[in-house]
């Protein structure tokens, strides 16, 4: 798939919104994932290095 | 002889709180009459929505209901007994159920033909409407019980119940609101009521073991 | 030591398995990096415009993979919740908690990038089409099993109930989805599908594959942390956890 320039690609052929935003959400939301799960590991670390 | 008493006993403490029955049916007509004010009162309106809107209020008058299905057993100690009597509780477990339906569940059925006379549906609905309350409210009270055995005694039971249970009703209502429509289509109701009928014998056969386990689980 | 002579059966134990899972998370994340690189690659410089649905198409790469990994994982949650049963297995349980998160978040960004999809395609933000109405009731299905695990304060008995509203789930998911295709044609007549993917060119199908087994790895990962957490939490008064090192 050869896209002509930057520009096209970020422009998805008008559906920029929906392609990006799609993939933002995703990757944010996989991301809020783990950085809650790593806070939750920590938390629990700090807890237990206080007893 | 034992199930038949536990059946008894069961019809006879309904009987003793008519009041319980008779609040679930007044739910059931207000809820129903609640759409039309919704959605305003065009005929051809209601008669295409009132299969769904009566399906959906008696699922949740059902769904209402399900709290005194085992609570009140649980505050006094008899369901420990149940539960430790030689009968199977399969077997008690459904008498339970099937009392709860003769007094929840039936009574809807019976007021549904008067309701659906509210949206003008035409007698032949009105009869296929029936016939599908009548096979799917046992469907509700049996995957009902399911939801009631999982919550005993939680915190925030109620919606609790409603969330865990609500999900699982949507076969049956699709099936038996469908069978309606489908009939008002021209297309005819055996494939939505067989449906029902199919679910009726899958929750008849598994919800009571379903529940059973979840009475133990709970009475641990 | 070949693969035989490891007794697998020790790593059924909390203790056993927490520092297992916790050499195998690195793995598993460089693993989903690059398979979910791959994908992307594959996605947007390999697989060509289509030609009906323009560029809007290529959030298929997301939306298919992440439903498969919806209803792949809940399939596994309920076999951990069989295990926890069955076999009253502590760790069988604590997994199958652990699953659930993670199978709901999948099926959030489902239901999202469906959503996505839809309007471009279809003109609205959602379709009650078939395959996103079922994954909605999925996710339903998955709210219900972490309210009930959150609602119930005994560890054991919340475990345990939750493991048996997940069985009576998985038996309804395919009732449910029948049920929903039925509904479907119903009332539609001809079935509208949102989720009619195009014609598929082999590279649109491997780059969806390769994003599915990114998701894969990633939810393993994942779930390998959360389990970890878990066991931590739960265990915190057991001998072995008081005396570990923390060296991660």
């Amino acid at each position: 798939m050869h896209w002509e320039s930057l520009q096209a690609f970020l422009h998805m052929g008008g559906y920029a919104g929906y392609v990006w935003g799609s993939y933002g959400a995703t990757a944010a939301l996989l991301l809020l994932e783990v950085w809650l799960l790593k806070r939750r590991a920590a938390a629990f670390k700090r807890k237990k290095d206080e007893e | 002889m034992m199930w038949l008493g536990l059946l008894r006993r069961e019809l006879l403490l309904v009987l003793r709180h008519g009041s319980d029955v008779t609040a679930v049916l007044f739910f059931f007509v207000i809820a129903v009459s609640l759409f039309p004010l919704g959605l305003g009162a065009e005929p051809n309106l209601l008669r295409q929505v009132a299969p769904g809107v009566v399906w959906v209020s008696a699922l949740l008058s059902a769904m209402l209901s399900l709290g005194r299905l085992f609570a009140a057993d649980h505050a006094d100690g008899t369901l420990e007994q149940i539960v430790l009597s030689p009968l199977p509780l399969v077997l008690s477990v459904a008498a339970k159920i099937l009392g709860h339906w003769l007094v929840s569940g039936l009574p809807l059925v019976l007021l549904a033909p008067l309701l659906g006379l509210q949206f003008d549906l035409p007698v032949h609905e009105l009869g296929i409407l029936t016939l599908s309350l009548l096979l799917g409210t046992p469907v509700l009270s049996l995957i009902g019980a399911i939801g009631a055995a999982l919550t005993l005694g939680v915190r925030g039971g109620g919606v609790l119940v409603a969330i865990l249970v609500l999900p699982l009703y949507i076969p049956v209502l699709i099936f038996g609101a469908g069978a309606v429509t489908s009939s008002a289509a021209g297309l005819g109701a055996q494939g939505g009521l067989s449906l029902v009928g199919a679910m009726l014998v899958l929750a008849a056969v598994f919800a009571p073991l379903a529940t059973a386990a979840a009475l133990r689980i709970a009475m641990e | 030591m070949s693969l035989l002579n490891i007794r697998w059966f020790k790593y059924s134990s909390p203790p056993a398995f927490y520092p297992l899972a916790g050499r195998m998370i690195p793995y598993f994340a460089v693993a989903a990096t690059l398979l979910i690189a791959a994908g992307l690659y594959l996605g947007f410089f390999e697989a060509p415009t289509d030609f009906q649905q323009g560029e809007a198409y290529r959030i298929i790469f997301i939306h298919v993979p992440a439903a498969w990994m919806s209803m792949f994982l809940y399939l596994l949650m309920a076999g951990y919740a069989a295990l926890a049963l069955g076999l009253n297995a502590r760790l069988s349980a604590m997994m199958a908690a652990s699953l659930a998160p993670t199978g709901a978040l999948f099926t959030l960004i489902a239901l999202l990038t469906g959503s996505f999809w839809g309007k471009p395609m279809w003109g609205a933000w959602w379709v009650w089409d078939a395959r996103l109405t079922s994954e909605l009731i999925l996710l339903f299905l998955y709210i219900g099993y972490l309210s009930l695990q959150s609602a119930i304060e005994d560890r054991r008995r919340a475990d345990r109930a939750s493991a048996v509203f997940a069985l009576v789930g998985v038996v309804n998911v395919p009732i449910i989805y029948f049920s929903v295709k039925w509904w479907n044609t119903l009332h539609q007549g001809a079935s509208i599908s949102l989720t009619k993917a195009p014609a598929m060119a082999h590279t649109m199908l491997l780059a969806m594959l390769v994003m599915a087994l990114g998701f894969w790895m990633y939810s393993i990962a994942v779930v390998l942390m959360r389990v970890r957490c878990v066991i931590a939490e739960r265990e915190r008064e057991a001998g072995w956890m008081r005396d570990r090192v923390e060296s991660d």
